[in-house]
């Protein structure tokens, strides 16, 4: 009885781990094959060996380099700011306490409701009457206020955490509240600031939209709008566009695997152990 | 009264200066602290959000002068609009059959996986989620490939395992399009309610459990009268999580579909992308952002009151 229900749950498990992971297969097929053979035969193996066309063409592009550089200045300025200010912010409200905090803590989980891609048209008229059109910061900023309230949500549960004997033998010690942040609540929070940066490094390197609204000249996007610039170059060429996101999907598993434990601590307020 | 920097000078009892200077560098840190972020804050959410409000009452180009007050036209226009009806119909779609088909899914699979003490279950755990950390744009054009119509997989193992099966082109047709986009979301979101059910259950003691056991509940009813009642919280947090996540949706299905054919895969952001930004009628955009944000609000706000309110202690 017990051993059929084991098997019985394997059995669904494994079905479903196929039906999950089939996506990714036929991508990855796709990606070393002709477009040809795509369409006349979907599922056959590539007839004339593995074709590395598709990669080396994308890889020894200017544009993707490009793109990638562009990337990864929008990913680390935007992660670097929201870890700072969100760490700052979340002090404040963890551990000092002052007239009007509830109210302007109130203020700050409004965002909690308004995604990026919900306030998306008002950001949009916002960046043009700051004249941030075609500017890196025009993505970056907004990026980093639409992370703000979930990373400060999550730190400060954390900093409030930390007792408090250990802040006044600091301030014993003759440490200042600045020096107390500095050098003893966030060496000892790093694997939240860590999990904040992760998220946040994440939203950021998959922007796509902002990037599109904002960005006009091509020489600045990002690698999830070359994706576009392919499409439009080649037309309907699958072989090329499987190829790209390939590319673009491999680092995002090995960066899962590698920052899984701040993933999930991050998505479930340290609960589930990674 | 509050001190401030004109009393330090005033003020000579060394007890009192001494104080008004710690209040004073305590007022400093905390502006020093909260300032940067609260600047960003204001100027690219509360300030845009605030001033969308304003813009929806003007016939507005973005390009002129703010100066055609149109009163309430706008949202006339779009609460009457047949196709944002339909938008807001599919936005419910999605909410609907996430809570029923996703949510309980995602649940299945924790309690397989933490409780069934399975070898191997972080791999499926990772396969369950990976999805998630993809982006939407990788998300689309996989699934582009995957329901093309000529050598996509759908149609070449359905068309392998159904004798007779016809091509279907899955996004293209009114009647599939809609379950083929859930089909898609479902796959890239219910890892996540996954990972928050599982964290739930690891709250769940199994002393509790067992005390059931012993006294003589079954499997089906210890999931029902203990488990699921214990992880009430992490459930009304994913219901709450899920619904202002369909009802925001909006890049898979603009990829893949840009809300057709003719406008039976509309959803509401794609409305306001279409209708507000791409035809540049910022003050008509402005309408449906301002609509958006009010469901959002009355949703979160009575939901919280109502449903999350034992949550908060």
């Amino acid at each position: 009885m017990k051993q059929s229900g084991t098997i019985l749950k394997y059995t669904l498990l494994i079905l479903l781990a196929i039906l999950m992971s089939s996506p990714l297969f036929t991508t990855i097929l796709g990606s070393v094959r002709t477009t040809g053979e795509f369409l006349s035969n979907p599922l056959g193996l590539p007839t004339n060996g593995i074709l590395w066309e598709n990669y080396t063409d994308i890889l020894l592009s200017p544009t993707f380099w490009n793109a990638l550089r562009n990337s990864l200045i929008i990913t680390i300025t935007s992660t670097v700011l929201t870890v700072i200010l969100s760490s700052m912010i979340a002090f404040i409200f963890a551990r000092v306490p002052f007239r009007g905090d509830q109210l302007l803590f109130n203020l700050l989980t409004i965002g909690l409701l308004f995604p990026l891609i919900v306030a998306i048209l008002p950001v949009f008229i916002q960046l043009r009457q700051l004249g941030l059109i075609n500017s890196y910061w025009g993505v970056i900023l907004p990026l980093v206020t639409f992370s703000l309230p979930s990373s400060v949500v999550i730190l400060r549960g954390f900093f409030t955490s930390i007792p408090r004997e250990l802040e006044d033998a600091a301030y014993i010690d003759g440490a200042t509240t600045i020096g107390f942040f500095r050098h003893i609540l966030v060496p000892m929070a790093r694997p939240s600031i860590a999990a904040v940066g992760t998220l946040s490094a994440i939203a950021s390197w998959n922007d796509y939209f902002l990037a599109l609204l904002v960005l006009t000249d091509s020489a600045k996007w990002p690698l999830p709008l070359g994706i576009m610039q392919f499409q439009g170059q080649y037309g309907a060429d699958w072989a090329r566009v499987m190829a790209y996101v390939t590319i673009l999907m491999i680092p995002a598993i090995l960066f899962y695997l590698l920052a899984e434990r701040y993933i999930i601590t991050g998505l479930t307020g340290g609960e589930l152990k990674g | 009264m509050s001190p401030g920097p004109f009393r330090i000078t005033v003020s000579n009892h060394p007890m009192e200066v001494a104080r008004q200077r710690r209040d004073f560098s305590k007022a400093l840190t905390i502006a020093l602290f909260l300032l940067p972020g609260f600047i960003l804050l204001f100027l690219f959410l509360l300030l845009p959000v605030g001033q969308s409000a304003y813009f929806s009452f003007y016939r507005w180009n973005g390009l002129g002068p703010l100066e055609a007050f149109i009163g309430f036209e706008n949202y006339q226009r779009v609460l009457s609009d047949k196709i944002f009806q339909g938008a807001v119909s599919h936005s419910l779609f999605i909410v609907f059959l996430s809570l029923l088909l996703q949510l309980p899914l995602a649940m299945g699979l924790a309690l397989t996986l933490v409780r069934g003490n399975l070898r191997g279950n972080r791999i499926f755990r990772t396969i369950f989620f990976v999805p998630y950390v993809f982006s939407e744009v990788i998300t689309a054009f996989i699934w582009m490939y995957v329901y093309h119509p000529r050598g996509g997989l759908v149609n070449s193992v359905l068309g392998s395992v159904i004798p007779g099966y016809e091509i279907q082109a899955w996004l293209a047709e009114r009647d599939t399009v809609m379950w083929a986009l859930f089909f898609v979301l479902t796959w890239k979101y219910f890892g996540f309610h996954m990972l928050l059910y599982m964290a739930g259950l690891q709250n769940v003691s199994k002393d509790v459990e067992d005390a059931a056991r012993i006294d003589g509940a079954n499997e089906s009813q210890l999931l029902r009268y203990i488990t699921l009642p214990l992880m009430g919280a992490t459930i009304r947090l994913t219901v709450f999580l899920s619904v202002l996540g369909s009802l925001q949706q909006f890049i898979v299905v603009w990829i893949l579909t840009e809300g057709g054919p003719v406008n039976s895969s509309e959803l509401i952001v794609t409305y306001m992308f279409k209708y507000g930004i791409q035809r540049l009628n910022l003050g008509f955009g402005s309408a449906i952002a301002v609509i958006l944000f009010v469901m959002t609000l009355i949703f979160s706000l009575g939901y919280q009151r109502t449903v999350m309110v034992q949550d908060y202690e």
